[in-house]
């Protein structure tokens, strides 16, 4: 079975906040960047798929600057077979269309039986690439997805609903799944994994002229807080004392 | 092409309490741009679902009544709604931010060329959309330049359902051309994994520990803490997923969702899917090392710091309070 993750290389979680010049995104100076933590374990699910198997083939593909090779040899090192880097330093002038148009374009020609991608992304959180790449590509999908079992020509997932509720579906292949993070646990590349990914297949496509966008985002700012927040410092003593105070006279749990 | 439609969401019969608030900021939105607002529901034997609506301050409530769309899949609902759009010709459609929706929206926006605006938090002029970036720590605000129709999902609290304006509407059948061929996934019955036999829900104190923690060992703090105050023990979801604590003790949109008198947040961040969980609390105290974290935007009291340097001293303080 030849399976595609699409990923999606992001800024850390702990990166610094701070609104770039032109207001619609922050400055990306001083950012690390890593993979996309639901995209983490869509690769986690096809490289255990593929073990499963026994044979097969996972390629992972990811749209951006050049830096988004470091995140497809981090991938190749975990055991991802072959990467293609589609390049296009103006991710941020393609909405959700455009970019899965480009992925779509990719991947295409790779005709895989299964498509696996993370749920959202950490950064902008529509989380949708995964469902529009299906939908131009005209396959079935299913959405935040704990468990994929290979059965029968086709799929059973385990979809997760609100409220401890889930579900399975099934599916004929070929299909694309959106993963949900926690379904299994992400591997660590191997001293060895690092070395093989230097050896790996990472091939560049260019990315098509980006249409017009249907949507624009016109600019980002701090949120403004719901709540007056009352932030208490000192030492850990006194911050304690401060809270028990707040918890007798305020809160009045104690 | 002009005017809104909202596209409700239900189970069995039951409302998704999130459809509401989406018919709201409908209502909202038509008012604001001087147009009318409709809305729509699909299912079999939904006629009671719809008679509610009629008596809501709306145009028109379209009934699409197909025996494919008893059980939700996604190609019915894109099919489905794809004829209806087509025909009504609205210039928003707008839905609430569920799971379900996130199963089809981006599919039906996509065959009209158009990009859903998702997990919407606010509405202003223009008409400008606001939603929440990397995990709630900054808000942008986006605009629809495509020439079809605008398509919005709503975040779950972000309009009030109480809002939503009484009145009449004219109720119509639609009847959309679907087959079974055209179905592409078997969708199975809705299961839960074990009986939950941790109401959190009922819980007065819940100390809720998240990815600051580290690791598993160290949960010991948080739990005395707990065992302090007499809360009930919680977590985000990293924690669980990891399997430090059971499933049941999640908070937030895939675990429960919770209303205490008290909410002691420890290292945990605050994304969107755990503040949806916890936003009910009536106090919040947040214990964070980042300063940024979104979670001190809804905490009441704030201390930015070392959960392990802390939190030990609190349990202590609780302690010879109480005693």
């Amino acid at each position: 079975m030849k399976i595609v993750v699409a990923i999606k290389q992001v800024p850390e979680r702990d990166a610094p906040v701070h609104i770039a010049a032109d207001g619609k995104w922050i400055d990306e100076g001083d950012l690390n960047y890593t993979i996309n933590e639901p995209d983490a374990y869509a690769l986690e699910e096809a490289l255990q798929l593929k073990e499963k198997n026994g044979a097969g083939e996972v390629v992972v593909v990811c749209a951006g600057p050049e830096r988004v090779q470091t995140t497809l040899r981090e991938a190749l090192a975990k055991g991802a077979d072959r990467a293609i880097h589609i390049e296009a330093d103006d991710l941020g002038s393609r909405d959700t269309l455009g970019i899965a148009q480009i992925l779509a374009d990719a991947i295409k020609a790779e005709s895989p039986d299964l498509i696996l991608t993370g749920l959202q992304s950490d950064d902008l959180g529509l989380g949708q690439t995964g469902v529009v790449l299906a939908e131009l590509l005209d396959i079935p999908h299913a959405t935040i997805i704990m468990q994929v079992e290979v059965a029968g020509g086709g799929l059973k997932v385990k979809r997760e609903l609100e409220d401890g509720w889930f579900q399975h579906v099934e599916m004929s292949l070929p299909a694309l799944l959106t993963i949900q993070s926690g379904g299994n646990k992400l591997r660590y590349a191997t001293l060895m994994g690092i070395k093989k990914a230097k050896t790996k297949e990472l091939k560049t496509v260019a990315a098509a002229a980006p249409g017009a966008p249907a949507i624009a985002l016109e600019r980002v700012y701090l949120p403004e807080r719901q709540k007056k927040t009352e932030m208490l410092t000192g030492s850990p003593a006194e911050v304690a004392a401060k809270i028990v105070e707040k918890l007798k006279f305020e809160v009045r749990v104690i | 092409m002009s005017g809104v439609l909202v596209v409700m969401e239900h189970r069995g019969g039951t409302w998704n309490r999130m459809s509401y608030e989406a018919l709201a900021a409908g209502q909202q939105l038509a008012t604001k741009l001087g147009v009318d607002c409709s809305a729509a529901v699909l299912g079999v034997e939904i006629e009671a679902l719809a008679s509610e609506l009629a008596s809501k301050k709306l145009e028109k409530v379209f009934t699409v009544n197909h025996d494919l769309l008893g059980t939700y899949t996604a190609d019915g609902y894109v099919i489905a709604l794809e004829q209806l759009v087509k025909q009504a010709k609205p210039e928003y459609v707008l839905f609430p931010h569920t799971y379900q929706v996130r199963d089809f929206a981006p599919a039906l926006a996509t065959r009209f060329q158009q990009v859903l605006i998702s997990d919407v938090i606010a509405v202003h002029d223009g008409p400008v959309f606001v939603r929440q970036l990397l995990q709630g720590k900054l808000n942008a605000d986006y605009r629809h330049t495509g020439s079809g129709p605008c398509f919005v999902s709503f975040q779950a609290g972000a309009f009030r359902s109480d809002a939503v304006e009484e009145g009449t509407a004219a109720a119509e059948n639609f009847f959309v051309q679907l087959t079974a061929e055209e179905l592409r996934s078997r969708p199975g019955e809705l299961f839960r994994e074990s009986a939950q036999t941790v109401d959190l829900s009922a819980a007065s104190v819940i100390v809720s520990v998240g990815r600051g923690i580290g690791e598993q060992a160290n949960l010991g703090v948080v739990e005395e803490l707990a065992s302090a105050l007499g809360a009930e023990l919680a977590a985000s979801r990293p924690i669980c997923d990891n399997g430090w604590l059971p499933m049941e003790r999640q908070v937030g949109s895939s675990g429960q969702t919770v209303s205490p008198k008290l909410y002691v947040a420890v290292g945990i961040s605050g994304a969107i899917q755990h503040l949806v969980g916890m936003k009910g609390a009536k106090s919040v105290i947040a214990i964070n090392k980042d300063e940024n974290a979104p979670i001190f935007e809804v905490a009441d009291y704030g201390v930015v710091g070392d959960l392990f340097e802390i939190v030990p001293e609190l349990t202590k303080a609780v302690q010879s309070a109480r005693s």
